[in-house]
């Protein structure tokens, strides 16, 4: 909502209140103001000059040279490049010395040789908002009314000596969608009076016209009044009503439109000028659409209706949607002398609904979708009936015809003072509270410790209890409210378990390197399918009803594809090294349509590519492989005490065929580690990369609870034995381990692995693989013969199961 | 005899002064000392001295052997503290070199704001609360009073997958499930962190998806002061300097009174600057008494109980904490730009 500060003293005394203390004082009361627009945008020395003659310029075809009459006794003598200009006319001239909008300073000159003691400007020039000007407006000099005398101040014509506050509106106040309501607003936060203006009720001497309302849509529309009004005689309007309109930011076009809109923007009550002589028999008949109805509105489209539709029709056809556009047929047009003039209350779920079904939306639409006072409906068409009559000559040929369906209840609150006090935490005197009842003009009858409030219609938004404690915590002022602490029974406040394990998986991964990221939950299909996510791949990715666009379409299931999107955008970016990692969620269901809210699970997924530690001047720049990135997640399990992980090779699609493990909790997957797809990489830039994903959930369920124990140092010595074998090539060495830590069993302290190789002195398809073992007992010290004795059993069963000959 | 012991003694002592290394040394002491040294032969001659004499001159040898011992051993130390005072100066580097890199992360800002909420929260006895962002209309708007036609729900344009069923756009929903899981248990002292979505265009003010961080106390007697001291507590806190605050009145549908809290603006200390718009204040957060409605609809008797609620954006929070101009930063994790966060 703008609000003329000028146009506001009209109805509330700002004299001793300067546009910023308007300001302030509507902020602090809850209506903010984003903005305070000062209209003359630095025009200066700009006035009226009368054009007394105009003569070609003798050198440029398009200009012109007038001599101009600025109230001094010498004209001036100015070059115009505009079109439109002309003898006769009023003009805004910028004088020698004068400022317009954007700091441009005005100085004689000479223009091909001629010189110019100023300029004569267009509205453009002096600040006026160009898309609301008329098309000659914009495209020449401003010509201003005869009236206006020679030599005044173009600002003091043009309204500009003014100030535009802008409300950012709240939904609940749109009692403040009009510059009555933001009236009695300033005039209960600064204790002043409200001036209402008057109207016409007088009935129309004369000829009657006819006019018959019917309501037959219920709770859609349960108010209408109308009136008929003649003899109208389109022109344009005043300059004071332009420049009015011009700073609530709407367009002026002609006085009939511009008197609507001028009430609705006074009193908040939209109105609708119909061409009486198209409505048949001045009926009214207000209705829901039949299926398949038709209405051409007043833009000339054709909009097609359904059942909730509401229509504005005269008994035999839609003649306008109700309080979203007026149809094509009744638009009042330049021939138009009568007018039927409505004024109503339509439902703001209905205007809703069908403003966002026919994507329209209107200064209009927008007052009825948040409720319009009922009181007021009659009152705005009387005001209208007088500007009529003062504007365009129109006389009231009908009375005003109202029909409703039901009254308008009257509300009445109680608030408990003893209430008001413990919600606010601070003592606010009784007589300071019936004070801010009578400032905000709310009727209210005190009792014991009560006040019995009775709430103006204006105000609908006040309806229980709480929203008088609100009003008066308001006009009190919330910044009397003291700060105290709860004393109540305290509670001890800490993460859950869970939460504090996601934040030790994050600062591991971060002391490892890792760079933490926020992706979207939303991204494409396409993205997603790029590489297989084994563990969730009986899941479709659930799309949104209505994306925005198709990079923003389902929501992930796998947090891998952004990790490479980051990566590519770095890369691209001139870094020589990437390792990120993410901890979010996946959003997971396997119904087609949601009927039931999906599996939200937290996933944890890194990648690792290129240079990570940058080449050094005594070393190589360092890259990941298989290995890097494997001792990083197990360095991670340690990390959360997290045992019994174990890596099985597995082939998907998208991850390198050779070089992908799934991650095994207890032998179930939870995750998966690997290289990604050359070609996958190749696809985003990316050199060789690595990248893993596991879900959090098995962890913290296998985590959870567990304390780690602190056991004995051993007390005897531990025996070493190292053990070369060679075996077929294909075998993984996890199964050998296996073998060796089960024949070993508690007597073996550590299994590990010093050397792989193969080459022609082991043999074709054959490796060698090289542990060193450690034995210990935890009582005794082990004797070389029982060690011996294990040994061979670990060697012999490693025969037995893989053929494993130990190498001599 | 005793002539010999002596000059053998200071050839000796000669001999162990001049050596010139370890090597040297080991020389000096196999020649004077060792099996077949001068002292022994000299001491093979002891057989041919009288019985009185004999004691006098062992004593002698021994004297002259402890000493040369003796004097051997600190020339050995002395030897190898010059080689190893030789061997660290060959060894010296030049210690201004470039130090080789060790990976490091970094925490998102975004998420280290998250962290600093928590804990702040946590510390004045709050919970951490956590819920579905793939939320039902009936807790996303019903449950807070935002029933179907209602206006404000023009103000937070939503993903819909479904018409029940929709992305959350605020962490409000929270509340609720927090309270039905409570079943009319007090104290409520929670906080709730987390993803919320709404139909904005990125820009450089907007995200289609950012953070909240919802909070509830709900107890007996809660009061509208209780709401700024708790909320004043933790702006100073998170910005780590002493602030003002200021309420001022505002609209939720699911709180009334329903206000907004400004600081005193962090850059310019209130005095008016481009950040805080020349007032000198800036809003962070949302807020309010919990509404009679969302207590009752969650099993609470707005009789008995009062609460309050609040909301606020990390992104908002890190964006005029660590001076990001921004919002888009927050989301394009350009590594140029995650590396400015290591240290917090
Ligand atoms: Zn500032």
């Amino acid at each position: 909502m703008l609000v003329s500060y000028r146009w506001l003293q009209q109805y509330v005394d700002l004299k001793d209140v300067t546009p910023a203390q308007l300001a302030e004082a509507l902020t602090r009361g809850g209506i903010e103001v984003d903005v305070i627009e000062n209209r003359d945008g630095g025009v200066e020395k700009v006035i009226v000059g009368y054009v007394a003659s105009v003569e070609p310029h003798p050198d440029a075809e398009k200009l012109r040279v007038c001599s101009i009459d600025a109230g001094d006794e010498e004209r001036l003598q100015i070059v115009c490049g505009a079109a439109n200009v002309a003898q006769g006319q009023k003009v805004p001239v910028a004088i020698h010395g004068a400022k317009l909008p954007g700091g441009v300073k005005i100085k004689k000159s000479k223009l091909r040789g001629i010189s110019s003691q100023g300029m004569v400007c267009s509205a453009k020039e002096l600040g006026l908002p160009e898309k609301l000007l008329s098309k000659e407006q914009q495209e020449g000099i401003l010509v201003l009314p005869e009236d206006v005398a020679v030599g005044t101040d173009v600002k003091e014509i043009l309204g500009l000596n003014d100030h535009v506050l802008e409300l950012d509106l709240t939904p609940n106040r749109s009692d403040c969608l009009s510059m009555i309501g933001v009236a009695y607003e300033v005039a209960a936060l600064l204790d002043r009076e409200v001036n209402l203006p008057e109207g016409i009720e007088e009935g129309s001497a004369g000829a009657e016209k006819s006019l018959d309302i019917v309501l037959d849509a219920e709770e859609d529309c349960p108010f209408y009044a109308a009136r008929v009004i003649e003899g109208l005689q389109l022109a344009p309007s005043p300059q004071w009503l332009q420049n009015i309109l011009l700073a609530a930011g709407i367009r002026p076009i002609n006085n009939i439109v511009d008197v609507t809109n001028y009430v609705m923007l006074e009193t908040g009550q939209p109105l609708h000028a119909f061409d009486y002589d198209q409505v048949t028999d001045g009926e009214i008949v207000v209705r829901r659409a039949h299926p398949g109805e038709q209405v051409v509105t007043l833009d000339g489209v054709t909009r097609a209706c359904d059942e909730e539709t509401l229509l504005i029709t005269d008994g035999t056809r839609p003649i306008g949607i109700a309080g979203v556009m007026g149809g094509a047929d009744s638009e009042v047009t330049v021939a138009t002398t009568t007018i039927l003039l409505e004024s109503a209350y339509f439902a703001p779920p209905s205007v809703r609904r069908t403003g966002r079904k026919l994507g329209l939306r209107s200064e209009a639409s927008s007052r009825f979708e948040k409720g319009v006072d009922p009181e007021r409906i009659v009152p705005a068409l009387n005001r209208a009936v007088q500007l009529f009559g003062e504007l365009a000559s129109g006389r009231p040929a009908s009375e005003v015809k109202t029909e409703s369906l039901g009254g308008i209840n009257d509300v009445t609150v109680t608030l408990r003072h003893e209430r008001l006090i413990a919600v606010l935490g601070v003592q606010i005197p009784e007589e300071a509270v019936c004070d801010i009842f009578r400032r905000l003009r709310f009727p209210m009858e005190k009792g014991d410790g009560v006040y019995r409030v009775q709430v103006p219609s204006r105000r609908p938004d006040i309806s229980i209890e709480v929203d008088l404690i609100e009003e008066v915590a308001r006009l009190y002022g919330y910044h009397r409210i003291p700060t105290t602490l709860p004393w109540g029974q305290q509670s001890p406040g800490a993460l859950t378990e869970e939460q504090q394990i996601r934040r030790i998986i994050r600062r591991t991964l971060r002391t490892a390197g890792l760079f933490e990221v926020l992706n979207y939950s939303l991204t494409s299909p396409a993205r997603l399918s790029e590489l297989e996510a084994p563990l969730v791949k009986e899941y479709r990715p659930i799309r949104l009803n209505m994306p925005m666009s198709d990079e923003r379409k389902v929501l992930r299931t796998s947090l891998i594809p952004q990790l490479i999107e980051t990566a590519e955008y770095n890369i691209h970016r001139r870094e020589s090294g990437v390792a990120l990692f993410e901890l979010g969620k996946i959003y997971l269901s396997d119904e087609k349509k949601l009927t039931q809210l999906p599996q939200e699970k937290w996933e944890l997924a890194g990648l690792i590519t290129g240079e990570t530690v940058a080449k050094h001047w005594d070393q190589e720049a360092k890259k990941p492989d298989f290995f890097s990135v494997k001792g990083l997640l197990e360095h991670l399990f340690i990390r959360l005490g997290v045992e019994n992980v174990t890596m099985r090779g597995a082939r998907y699609q998208g991850w390198h065929p050779g070089r992908t493990a799934e991650v095994l909790l207890d032998g179930e997957p939870i995750g998966l580690l690997g290289q990604l797809h050359p070609r996958v990489a190749e696809a985003h830039d990316l050199d060789e990369t690595y990248v893993f994903q596991v879900l959090v959930a098995p962890l913290i369920a296998k985590i959870d609870g567990i304390i780690p124990m602190a056991r004995p140092l051993p007390k005897f010595p531990a025996v070493s034995r190292d053990l070369a074998l060679v075996v077929k090539e294909d075998i993984p060495v996890a199964l050998l381990e296996e073998t060796i830590r089960e024949v070993g069993g508690a007597l073996l302290e550590s299994v590990t692995l010093f050397d792989v190789f193969t080459g022609a002195q082991i043999g074709e398809g054959k490796k060698n693989v090289a542990y060193a073992l450690s034995y210990r007992a935890e009582e005794r010290t082990l004797t070389d013969e029982e060690v011996n004795v294990l040994h061979s059993k670990i060697v012999n069963q490693l025969g037995d199961r893989f053929g494993a000959m130990l190498r001599q | 005899m005793r002539e010999r012991l002596e000059l053998l003694k200071k050839e000796a002592e000669a001999a162990i002064e001049a050596a010139k290394g370890l090597e040297q040394l080991r020389d000096v002491k196999v020649k004077y000392l060792g099996k077949k040294g001068e002292l022994t032969t000299v001491l093979r001659g002891m057989k041919d001295l009288s019985a009185e004499d004999r004691p006098v001159i062992g004593g002698l040898a021994n004297e002259v052997r402890t000493g040369l011992e003796k004097k051997l051993t600190e020339k050995e130390e002395e030897l190898r503290e010059a080689a190893l005072d030789a061997r660290l100066e060959a060894e010296a580097i030049d210690v201004t070199l470039a130090a080789r890199p060790q990976p490091l992360g970094g925490i998102h800002p975004i998420a280290a704001v998250v962290e600093q909420i928590e804990d702040i929260f946590t510390g004045m006895g709050f919970e951490v609360a956590e819920g579905p962002e793939v939320e039902t209309d009936q807790y996303n708007f019903e449950a807070l009073n935002l029933p179907q036609d209602h206006p404000a729900r023009d103000m937070q344009d939503s993903f819909y997958i479904t018409p029940e069923i929709l992305l959350r756009t605020h962490t409000s929903p929270v509340q609720v499930r927090t309270m039905e899981a409570k079943e009319g248990q007090v104290p409520v002292k929670i906080i709730c962190p987390g993803k919320v979505y709404r139909r904005d265009d990125d820009d450089a003010t907007h995200s289609h998806q950012f953070y909240q961080v919802e909070g509830l106390v709900v107890d007996r007697g809660i009061a509208m002061s209780e709401l700024h001291g708790i909320l004043a507590t933790f702006a100073e806190k998170i910005f780590g300097m002493a602030l003002e605050t200021r309420l001022r009145p505002s609209y939720f549908p699911f709180t009334e009174p329903s206000v907004e809290m400004d600081i005193t603006c962090i850059k310019c200390s209130g005095k008016g600057c481009r950040m805080c718009k020349q007032t000198g204040w800036i809003e962070i957060l949302g807020a309010g008494m919990v509404h009679p409605r969302v207590l009752e609809g969650a099993g609470y008797d707005s009789e008995r109980y009062t609460g309050f609620a609040f909301g606020m954006g990390p992104d908002r929070i890190a964006l005029l904490k660590y001076g990001i101009d921004d919002i888009r930063h927050l989301y394009t994790n350009d590594l140029k730009f995650l590396r400015q966060f290591q240290s917090v």
